[in-house]
């Protein structure tokens, strides 16, 4: 079972995400760079933070060009998990993966601290070992992180269950709280905080064990029991 | 700018000839004050920079520190003030990227980086509200890209810095030891430049720094571009994996004048180089732009023939820009040509080294009469004054400026900003604690103790996370060195640190000189900035949440000692008074004490008091535990005081213990066994932060009233300012 960390040029998170995929939970991951080719044998996709392309333009469309891209949107169609973090749901977003938009915080300043996230889907891939409306510590860090979308997307959305995770608190002005969704097959997520951030525990200042949940929703996914 | 008659009389000599013009420019911009230290350096040598974890290493723009198992820590401070108080953004931005650049030359991933940020009064002036918003904006967006997490620092508002800002930055390092880069070249190698192209930016900033901020020079400012840092960094330790650098620096102040000549001098070779072949980004720049600009995100490797196929290659994967600019000779000289036409030809030892100086000196008169003061009344309402305090930009929180930068990337963070001192995780299992002090307060009263004053703090605040210090770096920020009062107090500061460095046998690993610091109101108050590292072989001290019942327990003598303190600069506006002064045999027993108990387990909490003194350090436990508590001001250890002095005073080498009523008894008979003054001050329980002395109230405050005025007051003056 191997999983695919994709690099782009500005990504910063990618070795953080790769060393809690490798060493605390025990999955093959791979870096790849986004010029290569997706390797032929993975089993899921992981889009790290980062700031792809120095955020220029707007966060995550440069990155959304990248060659890999089209891999990766092969591989969402076949139903492959793939999940974004952070500039990860940003290109996710951007390159149509997910609906939507990511704006600018109200705040209009970069955030980073720690809050709580709700689990509203526990279907996905990323969250099947998650109870429903069970609270998740986690670490925020972006400067666009409020996610957007028209009534009509918000609708479909709470309709075929796409929104994943929900702020605890106001956090950033995102419609309906929106932390993170799905496509509508559910396989694809994205989500605005840090899972990798949050799963140990001399990092977490609350609580690993929830966050620590989406990576062992993987392995569960992946039929390695956790 | 250029040399003094002295300078050039000295050049010429050396040189046998006159220089040609941009000769001229390649020496004026390396013998500046900045780039050459002439003069400081002479004064720097009693450092004290060996010990038993320093590596050092010839060219090497870093303090490398062994941290065991084959792995190493390098650690650098900088500052960027003369541009930050022109153009803030991309004054503190570039300050960041040029401190991170020094980092990656020995071979290490820059893995942190804290600040220290001065402004003017940011309560009654618009302009320090600007800057001050700006610069840590600047600081957010260039660190933030670069997922490098700014995981500490600290901020000072005084009116000594209207109309200007101090922007210091350190970066912290990691990596190993066999990584590191040797600084070795033949005849032969080639001299590559990686990274952002050369424009005209940043021309002859490093003499626009060496000068009296008069005229506010943008074109000497440097715009940064922090997306290529981030792909320089990588390019840089990928060659550095394929063992493609055999020697490198960073281009900082000075450009290509000071990169070329320092590393042929410090390599003992000659370098030749060829201007046409420098990647520009502007059309027709002469020689001396190309030789003198300080465009940001460069990087100088030297390679040789086998290995340049692959250095290129991977700066082609990352498509970062690069030339092969020149090649390594067998003599000493920097010779630099354009096209086939050589226009400047130096002994780089000779460019590298200025001559330097014996500047004079003399106590400031100002100091005779400094500590003979009035003491201020005693305030009625004690209460409120706690409640003004907390509200007082110096002492309120700084989350505001730390939640806009990334310090979780990395996921080494373990103790965050916010608290003592900041930790980090290391690969080998062992914790890095770092924490940066300054305080241009004390300074200003006394010179001598207000740094010594610095370094303990730091030391105490790296001790808070059960941390044993392993070395320092230092950043002296004086203004005119020419003016012999400001020199002595430069003196002064080196000697003191020197001092306390030795009797604590904390090496000297590094650090910087920023000179002719004025503002149109003179020069700033003397501001020496000292940065320490400390080290935690197990585990650190993570603060545990207070609970009901847990008891404080104060080491340290309170003593009549407010000058320079919050409460009477900022509360009764007097400036002068004796500053807190460290007794170094009696400081050290107690942060070995500290640390002795800390390795035992035996408390939940350890918390330094420092500004704004035990009611200040106090209420700040009780407003980040929510809870109250009752301390008694009768049972401080402390000279006979009044009770506005045992609440305020920033008396030095005092800590805050947080322990369990049930460790008490051991603790005390570790403390009493161990000769440290101490005493069982208070207990915390309740919603409100109380102070008594014998049985009557003399403070009283609601925790959650506290609460509001030290956590918003910072944001509040900057968001609605």
């Amino acid at each position: 079972m191997k999983v695919a960390v994709i690099v782009f040029p500005g990504s910063n998170c990618d070795r953080d995400m790769h060393h809690v995929l490798t060493d605390v939970f025990h999955l093959k991951s791979q870096l790849v760079w986004h010029t290569d080719e997706l390797p032929k044998n993975i089993d899921a996709i992981v889009l790290p933070g980062g700031f792809s392309y120095g955020d220029r333009l707007r966060a995550g469309v440069i990155a959304a060009h990248s060659p890999i891209i089209k891999d990766v949107k092969k591989m969402a169609e076949k139903g492959m998990p793939i999940l974004g973090v952070c500039n990860g749901f940003q290109i996710l977003v951007e390159s149509g993966l997910l609906p939507g938009a990511l704006l600018k915080n109200t705040s209009l300043n970069f955030m980073c601290k720690w809050t709580e996230i709700i689990v509203k889907n526990n279907k996905t891939p990323f969250t099947n070992k998650l109870k429903l409306d069970q609270r998740i510590p986690i670490a925020i860090a972006n400067g666009e992180g409020r996610y957007y979308a028209d009534d009509k997307t918000l609708a479909l959305l709470k309709k075929n269950n796409q929104i994943v995770f929900t702020y605890a608190e106001e956090v950033n002005g995102a419609s309906l709280g929106i932390a993170g969704i799905s496509n509508k097959a559910g396989n694809v997520v994205g989500m605005m905080p840090h899972p990798e951030r949050s799963a140990e525990q001399i990092i977490n200042p609350n609580n690993s064990k929830p966050a620590s949940l989406i990576f062992e929703s993987l392995l569960n996914t992946l039929g390695v029991t956790a | 700018m250029s040399l003094t008659p002295q300078e050039s009389e000295y050049l010429e000599k050396k040189i046998g000839r006159k220089p040609n013009p941009l000769e001229l420019q390649i020496v004026a911009a390396e013998w500046s004050e900045h780039c050459s230290y002439k003069s400081s350096k002479k004064h720097l040598k009693i450092l004290p920079k060996e010990g038993k974890r320093v590596i050092s290493g010839p060219g090497y723009d870093s303090g490398v520190l062994d941290v065991g198992d084959g792995y190493v820590v390098t650690v650098h401070i900088e500052s960027h003030n003369h541009p930050s108080a022109v153009e803030p953004y991309g004054g503190a931005a570039t300050g960041v990227g040029g401190v991170i650049r020094d980092i990656l030359s020995a071979g290490t991933r820059p893995i942190a980086i804290l600040d220290g940020l001065r402004f003017g009064d940011i309560q009654k002036d618009k302009h320090a509200q600007w800057l001050f918003k700006n610069a840590v904006r600047g600081i957010a967006d260039y660190g933030n890209c670069l997922g490098i997490p700014t995981i500490g620092g600290e901020i000072e508002f005084d009116k000594c810095f209207t109309n200007y800002a101090l922007v210091d930055v350190a970066s912290i390092g990691f990596g190993k030891k066999e990584n590191l880069i040797q600084n070795k070249a033949e005849k032969g190698d080639y001299v590559v430049l990686i990274g952002g192209s050369t424009g005209r930016d940043g021309i002859g900033g490093s003499q626009f720094a060496s000068d009296k901020l008069e005229a506010e020079n943008r074109s000497a400012v440097q715009i940064p571009d922090p997306f290529i840092e981030k792909l320089v960094i990588e390019v840089i330790l990928e060659a550095r994996n394929q063992k493609c650098i055999k020697a490198m620096k960073d281009l900082g102040g000075g450009g290509l004048s000071c990169a070329i000549s320092e590393t042929a001098d410090a390599l003992g070779v000659g370098i030749e180089l060829d201007l046409s072949l420098v990647h520009k980004r502007e059309q027709n720049m002469s020689p001396s732009e190309l030789m003198i600009s300080e465009s940001q995100e460069r990087m100088l490797v030297i390679t040789d023939l086998k290995k340049l196929g692959t250095l290129k290659k991977i700066c082609e994967k990352f498509r970062v820009p690069y030339s092969v600019i020149g090649r390594v000779k067998k003599d000493t000289l920097m010779e630099v040509k354009l096209d086939k036409n050589t226009v400047a030809k130096l002994p780089s030892q000779i460019v590298a080294n200025a001559p330097l100086l014996d500047r004079p000196s003399s106590k400031p008169k100002y100091l005779n009469n400094i500590e003979k003061i009035k003491k201020p009344k005693t305030p009625k309402d004690l209460s409120q004054t706690l409640l003004k305090m907390l509200s007082n930009p110096n002492i309120a929180s700084k989350q505001w400026v730390y939640t806009q930068y990334d310090h979780e990337v990395g996921i080494r963070t373990v103790v965050k900003p916010g608290s003592d001192g900041s930790v980090l995780r290391l690969d080998n299992g062992k914790f890095l604690a770092a924490k940066i002090d300054g305080n241009s307060k004390h300074c200003y009263i006394n010179p001598r103790d207000g740094v010594i004053g610095c370094f303990d703090e730091a030391c105490r605040n790296i001790i808070c996370t059960g941390a044993k210090p392993i070395g320092m770096v230092d950043h002296l920020q004086f203004g005119n060195p020419e003016d012999p009062e400001i020199f002595w107090t430069f003196k002064e500061s080196v000697q003191a640190i020197t001092d306390y460095a030795k009797y604590f046998e904390i090496p000297c690993v590094g650090g910087k000189v920023s000179l002719y610091n004025e503002t149109d109101e003179g020069p700033i108050k003397p501001t020496p900035l000292i940065g320490v590292l400390g080290l935690i072989e197990k585990k650190p001290l993570i603060s545990q949440k207070i609970q009901d019942g847990d008891l404080i327990v104060m080491l340290g003598t309170t003593k009549d000692e407010l000058g320079g303190s919050e409460y009477y600069e900022y509360i009764h506006d007097l400036v002068g008074g004796k500053c807190p002064v460290v007794e170094m045999k009696s400081s050290k027993k107690t942060q070995d004490g500290v640390l002795d108990i800390i390795s035992k387990g035996l408390v939940k909490v350890v918390h330094d008091c420092s500004k704004g003194g035990l009611a200040v350090a106090v209420s700040k436990l009780c407003i980040q535990n929510d809870i109250g508590c009752k301390v008694s001001l009768d049972k401080i250890p402390s000279e006979k005081l009044l009770v506005d002095e045992l609440l305020f005073s920033e008396s030095h080498s005092r800590f805050l213990l947080v322990i369990k009523p049930q460790d008490e008894k051991k603790i005390i008979s570790i403390l009493k066994q161990k000769g440290i003054t101490h005493a069982r001050i208070g207990v915390f329980s309740g919603k409100n932060i109380t102070f008594q002395e014998k049985s009557s109230v003399v403070v009283r405050v609601r925790v959650d009233k506290a609460q509001e005025k030290w956590l918003n007051s910072l944001g509040g003056l900057v968001t609605h300012g």
